[in-house]
């Protein structure tokens, strides 16, 4: 088998899983989950080995792995489809790889399989625990089969979207993505917090999406092609679209300009970023390998693995040193203005997930921010290293959640909020793997020194803005102290200290299914940063591979930015600065305690926990006026009152000169010289139908055909 | 006579000779009346499928007599199926045998009349989608007034009278019109062969062609309809039966944007593109207007009416982007429309025999009770969302293609933008994005009030009185089955139908 075959191949198990599942075995638990789990293993597998082939190979990004197929005849130019590894999807087919394996393994314990049904549980909402020897335990959850179909065909889309060479497959990717993130947000589809969660995720990316779709229509007319390659392989290509002043010069753009910044609207949306970022907090409401699937690691992560796909385009006309691209610009804007908002908002939840959540819109930002300002490979890198620890550290909530919902079992309590981190507390002794694994991911969030991955990537991208955009380094080292804080903040409440309530006293570590995927995760969490090391600190003696490799995408060669050992000293600095601050605000909290930041930030705090208000302020300004616009004008005044009116009107207007040609016409001249004969024919005939004879019909169609004959007698005889 | 022009004949005249067969019934035996209808329908599809073997793109299946030839007007018995028609002739087929299988048990009042009208109106759609001669096409088309009318006067909800009334003023308003530039025509140019007038198209003076056009397309705007037209079709669904409506949406509305590029766009191309920036706008007028009325409805099956309204703006907005991608892609739009909601009609009519409701507050939480209608119900949906992998994105982005990469549209732009003088708005050209931009706004919007149908529907808390509804039976599944092959089909592997279609676009297209 060639390796461009076994690329086709990667994205079908998946696919083939969620058929099966959806068609035969969605009865059987342990056939579902088995068929999903070889599927992510098979395509895990396939993912490895074409990572191997891929980095054996020199120049790959110049003979990528390549292969096409005639798909949609669209003009004189067939529509091609195809399958492409370059190093950028290699190295996303990696974590891609290892995640969705790892987060499919996950989910066999979290929804609690092996466990008895539960007595009241029904389809559609969270299980509520079983009976067993009057002992109160998990119960399996009632959906399980469906919950795998979901997500085997998730996958499918994120495979989909990685190998695709060619924006209109990303696309469809990314749209299946879109509709099985819709689909696992609301999968306790009776919780009505979850339906519209669902909804308001589905919206608000497809208001990105649209704007995408604008962007891809235009690249096509622009271009004619949509293929990666055709485009960011052509600098005459380039350059054109680059020159050409878009729709004839819409605010100054060049073509490349706008279709860029409409690419990137596509982005804000799937990767959560301001002001398109509400509806990633209450994705939430979906279990929690979904959050740590597609809201973390995988699709969340599309967004910014587009623009950095796109990134030649983005930056066309761009010179290294020279002004920024209106993409450019937007992007570096966007996206640290995100870095920073999303991580003072996370200072003030209290739900474990919604912390991860905000951290993770936040650390999205610091990748647009530094594709922005053309860290291209820094943001690749973060974007790998931040979806290993990311799903570890929310697989690691979903394991703390389990673990305390067993206490709440256990006292049977309902009372009180698992996923609230003020009724935790001294979770370490209790649930040793999830501790370790979880500090570990926390250190890689906050970029703790040498050790963690996201050290490594963090730094690389604070060096890049330190040397070419002080405002987007201070943004982004001020956000970095923020992560670092809230991070060790989240690590206190929940694993130091005494338990705050009895439920977290009676927490229980979680089944190996769960445990397992955390430690092969912070493997990658700790070990992945070494293969991004600057050379320039270690003087070239562990080569910077990952530079090497990714850079190797782009046409051009991306120098190697120049060691410079002072941002390095900062992002040490602010990261056990973060940490140390966290520790120590936190370190004393006990149960009922408010959190100690309320007192000091006083009005600030508010807004922070209400999250800036966005929510309100969108229901005010776009929900509430469209629901008007749609319910009352649209309907009640155009559509009923004007339109119908005036049709009534009409009606009634000729229904009386129907009337009076009638009575002082029809009856006395017609009827008493012609008619009543052949009258009475036509009534025996017309007998079964007459219930729907309205006598109007019949009006009608003479006039019409006078009308007719005598407009045609005005046009002929003129 | 040929083989192909026998196999015509037979496709239109073969649903009428099953309507007469129905007389052979008593009327009391509703299942053998059932069964005869079914079994004509299926026979014309089987027919229409030697039509497709034996159909060569480059070429049409054409028969042509001479019919009628009185006071010098030469009529001609001439049907043709070619690249436009194909495709609209497979989903008349397609979709009558399975409007038939749903009225199984909801069709119980007068079920050989019903059958007998149903089937009449096959062949008058039939006959309207292969008639080359206009006074034929004419015939077909009036005559297909006459069954829907009755269908929805007889079988239809509480507002039947109206609904149907106002269905039948309003399409027979429009055609008069038509009515008096068909004839005009013929008389002119001595003949109602569509063929031998598009070779003397030249002719017709500028002026002409204008009012030509404009009598045309008020006939099929109104049937099509497109905004402000369109009133009456919310009231014609809601009250029909669902047979009906299936036709109605599947079909019928087909006949307006079908007659649009048949015969406006290939009789008076000047005036075409003339107007070509003006119906864009109603256009897209329609599509957002539409979505936006959609979302207020609380009724399910006007909910999905309206939705007709927004998604034929799009076919509109194709056909006038007047380029190859436009029209392709508004071709194939007309067939994913029959599908998706022509299958919604369908899975609405299954809850309504349920429940005989349509409110959406009557429901909620139905994925629970009845998984395979909730299943399939989003799979329709989401077709009808326009999400990629399925038919509905396929139509929807070549539409927006052609629409973005027209010369009409940017070239009536680049008019406007002149006259007006706005130089502070410099965007003179690629004027057509701006039209494709709007009408973009539309997939928004439609994602709005289907997930929000589909939530009211099946998601949410269950209600006691629906705790014991009965998910579908193997007759339902069958009826939506080949409709959902089809959905899939054409969202993943497109080719087979575009090829279809494209050597006769190319060629009306003068390529």
């Amino acid at each position: 088998m060639t390796t461009e075959t076994l690329i086709w191949l990667l994205p079908l198990p998946p696919l083939a899983a969620f058929a099966l599942i959806v068609l035969f075995t969605n009865r059987s638990k342990a056939l579902s989950h088995s068929i999903a789990v070889a599927a992510a293993l098979l395509s895990w597998l396939g993912s490895m080995a074409v990572f191997i082939q891929a980095i054996g190979v020199e120049h790959l990004g110049e003979h990528p792995f390549h292969s096409v197929l005639e798909w949609l005849p669209v003009g004189d130019k067939p529509f091609e489809i195809g399958v492409l590894v370059d190093p950028l999807s290699a190295v996303t087919l990696f974590f891609v790889g290892w995640t969705v394996l790892m987060i499919f393994i996950y989910s066999v314990g979290y929804h609690n399989f092996g466990q008895p049904a539960g007595d009241h549980d029904h389809p559609g909402l969270p299980p509520h625990g079983a009976t067993v020897h009057g002992h109160t335990v998990p119960s399996v959850e009632p959906m399980y089969s469906r919950f795998f179909a979901f997500i085997a065909l998730f996958a499918f889309g994120m495979y989909t979207l990685v190998v695709s060479d060619n924006l209109l497959t990303l696309f469809v990717g990314w749209e299946i993505m879109g509709l099985c993130s819709y689909l696992l947000i609301g999968f306790w589809f009776a919780k009505p917090s979850a339906r519209a969660a669902a909804i308001k995720a589905f919206m608000t990316t497809r208001v990105g999406d649209v704007f995408m779709l604008m962007g891809v229509a235009y690249l096509y007319a622009a271009t004619g092609t949509l293929s990666f390659r055709e485009i960011f392989f052509n600098e005459e290509v380039l350059k054109h679209l680059a020159e050409t002043p878009a729709l004839g010069g819409f605010l100054g753009f060049s073509a490349a300009g706008l279709i860029g910044v409409l690419l990137f609207i596509g982005t804000i949306g799937k990767s959560a970023q301001w002001p398109l970022h509400v509806w990633l907090p209450d994705a939430m409401e979906g279990p929690t390998p979904v959050s740590a699937m597609i809201h973390a690691a995988t699709m969340v992560s599309a967004g910014v693995y587009m623009v950095i796909r796109m990134f030649p385009l983005l930056s066309a006309g761009w010179e290294e040193g020279g002004p920024l691209t209106p993409a450019m610009t937007a992007m570096a804007f966007i996206g640290a203005l995100t870095a920073l908002f999303a991580a003072t908002i996370a200072l003030a939840q209290n739900d474990i997930k919604r912390v991860l959540a905000y951290s993770t819109i936040s650390q999205l930002g610091y990748m647009i921010a530094a594709l922005g300002i053309g860290a291209y490979v820094a943001a690749a890198f973060h974007l790998v290293t931040h979806a290993f620890f990311k799903a570890l550290l929310f697989l690691g909530s979903g394991s703390v959640i389990h673990g305390v919902e067993h206490g709440v079992l256990h006292t049977g309590n309902h009372k009180v909020d698992p996923q609230d981190m003020f009724n935790m507390g001294g979770l370490r002794k209790k649930m040793p793997v999830t501790f370790w694994t979880f500090l570990i991911g926390g250190f890689a969030l906050s970029g703790f020194p040498f050790v963690t991955a996201g050290f490594w990537s963090k730094d690389e991208i604070l060096a890049d803005a330190f040397a070419n955009n002080l405002p987007v380094f201070l943004v982004l080292a001020l956000s970095a102290l923020l992560t670092a804080f809230y991070t060790m903040r989240q690590i206190t409440l929940t694993f130091l200290g005494e338990p705050r309530t009895k439920e977290a006293a009676h927490a229980q570590e979680t089944p190996w299914t769960m445990t397992l995927p955390l430690v092969v995760l912070s493997v990658f969490a700790i070990g992945y940063g070494w293969v991004g090391i600057p050379e320039g600190l270690t003087g070239g003696a562990i080569p910077n591979w990952f530079h090497e490799f990714v850079a190797g995408t782009l046409p051009e060669h991306l120098p190697v930015l120049e060691f410079n050992i002072l941002p390095m000293l900062f992002s040490i600095v602010i990261a056990l600065t973060g940490l140390g601050c966290g520790y120590y605000v936190y370190r004393n909290v006990k149960a009922g305690d408010p959190d100690p930041l309320q007192k000091p930030l006083g009005m600030v705090y508010d807004w922070l926990k209400n999250k800036y208000y966005f929510d309100q302020l969108y229901d005010r300004i776009f929900i509430q006026p469209s629901i008007w616009v749609s319910e009352v004008f649209t309907t009640l005044w155009v559509d009923r009152g004007l339109i119908d009116g005036i049709l009534h009107g009409v009606a009634r207007i000729s229904y009386s000169v129907g009337g009076i040609l009638r009575n002082d016409f029809d009856l006395p001249v017609i009827n008493q010289f012609i008619g009543d004969g052949s009258a009475k024919v036509v009534r025996s005939a017309g007998f079964e139908l007459r219930k729907v004879q309205t006598g109007r019909i019949q009006q009608y169609m003479v006039a019409a055909v006078v009308f007719a004959v005598g407009a045609l007698a005005f046009f002929l005889l003129r | 006579m040929d083989f192909g022009a026998l196999l015509l004949t037979l496709v239109t005249f073969a649903p009428l000779l099953g309507a007469a067969a129905l007389l052979l019934v008593k009327p009391e035996q509703k299942n053998a009346l059932r069964w005869v209808a079914l079994i004509t329908a299926l026979v014309t599809f089987g027919i229409s499928l030697g039509l497709l073997a034996i159909f060569n793109p480059a070429d049409a299946i054409r028969i042509d007599l001479p019919w009628l030839s009185v006071a010098g007007w030469n009529v001609h018995y001439h049907l043709a199926l070619d690249g436009l028609s194909i495709l609209l002739v497979l989903l008349t087929t397609l979709l009558t045998p399975l409007a038939i299988l749903s009225t199984w048990t909801s069709v119980e009042d007068r079920v050989r009349q019903f059958m007998a009208f149903f089937l009449m109106l096959e062949t008058g759609m039939l006959g309207v989608f292969l008639a080359q001669d206009l006074f034929l096409f004419y015939i077909f088309w009036e005559f297909t007034l006459v069954p829907m009318y009755f269908l929805i006067g007889i079988w239809g909800g509480e507002r039947r009278i109206y609904a149907a009334v106002k269905f039948f003023l309003y399409t027979m308003a429009g055609s008069v019109l038509m009515l008096v530039a068909l004839l005009w025509l013929g008389t002119q140019y001595n003949t109602f062969s569509l063929p031998e007038l598009i070779a003397q198209r030249a002719n017709i003076p500028p002026q002409a062609q204008t009012w030509l056009f404009l009598a045309f397309a008020l006939a099929f705007a109104i049937k099509v309809p497109m905004w402000p037209l369109h009133t009456w079709l919310p009231d014609a669904h809601v009250e029909a039966p669902t047979a009906g409506s299936v036709i109605l949406a599947g079909v019928l509305l087909k006949m307006g944007t079908y007659g649009f590029l048949r015969f406006n766009l290939t009789l008076f191309p000047q005036a075409s593109w003339e107007f070509s920036p003006w119906m864009a706008l109603l256009a897209i007028i329609g599509i957002l207007y539409g979505a936006l009325v959609s979302y207020a409805q609380t009724d399910a099956k006007k909910l999905v009416a309206y939705s007709s309204v927004s998604h034929l703006g799009f076919v509109m907005l194709g056909l006038f982007a007047l380029n190859q991608q436009g029209i392709q892609g508004a071709l194939l739009q007309m067939i994913n429309h029959g599908l998706s909601t022509g299958a919604l009609f369908l899975m609405v009519g299954m809850l309504y025999e349920r429940r005989h409701t349509r409110a959406l507050d009557a429901f909620g939480g139905l994925w629970k009770v009845i998984p395979v209608f909730g299943t399939l119900l989003l799979i329709v949906s989401l077709s009808s969302v326009g999400l990629p992998g399925l038919n509905g994105f396929i139509g929807e982005f070549t539409i927006l293609l052609g629409a973005a990469g027209s010369d009409a549209l940017g070239n009536a732009w680049n008019q406007i933008v002149t006259a007006l003088g706005v130089s502070f708005i410099p965007m003179r050209s690629a004027g057509g994005l701006w039209f494709a931009g709007f009408a973009a706004l539309g997939v928004i919007f439609a994602a709005a009030y289907l997930l929000q149908m589909y939530q009211k529907i099946c998601l949410g808390a269950l209600k006691a009185e629906n705790q014991n509804l009965k998910d579908l039976s193997w007759r339902e599944i069958i009826t939506l089955l080949p409709l959902l092959v089809l959905i899939f089909w054409i969202g993943l592997y497109p080719k087979p139908f575009i090829d279809l279609i494209a050597p006769a676009i190319n060629q009306m297209l003068g390529y």
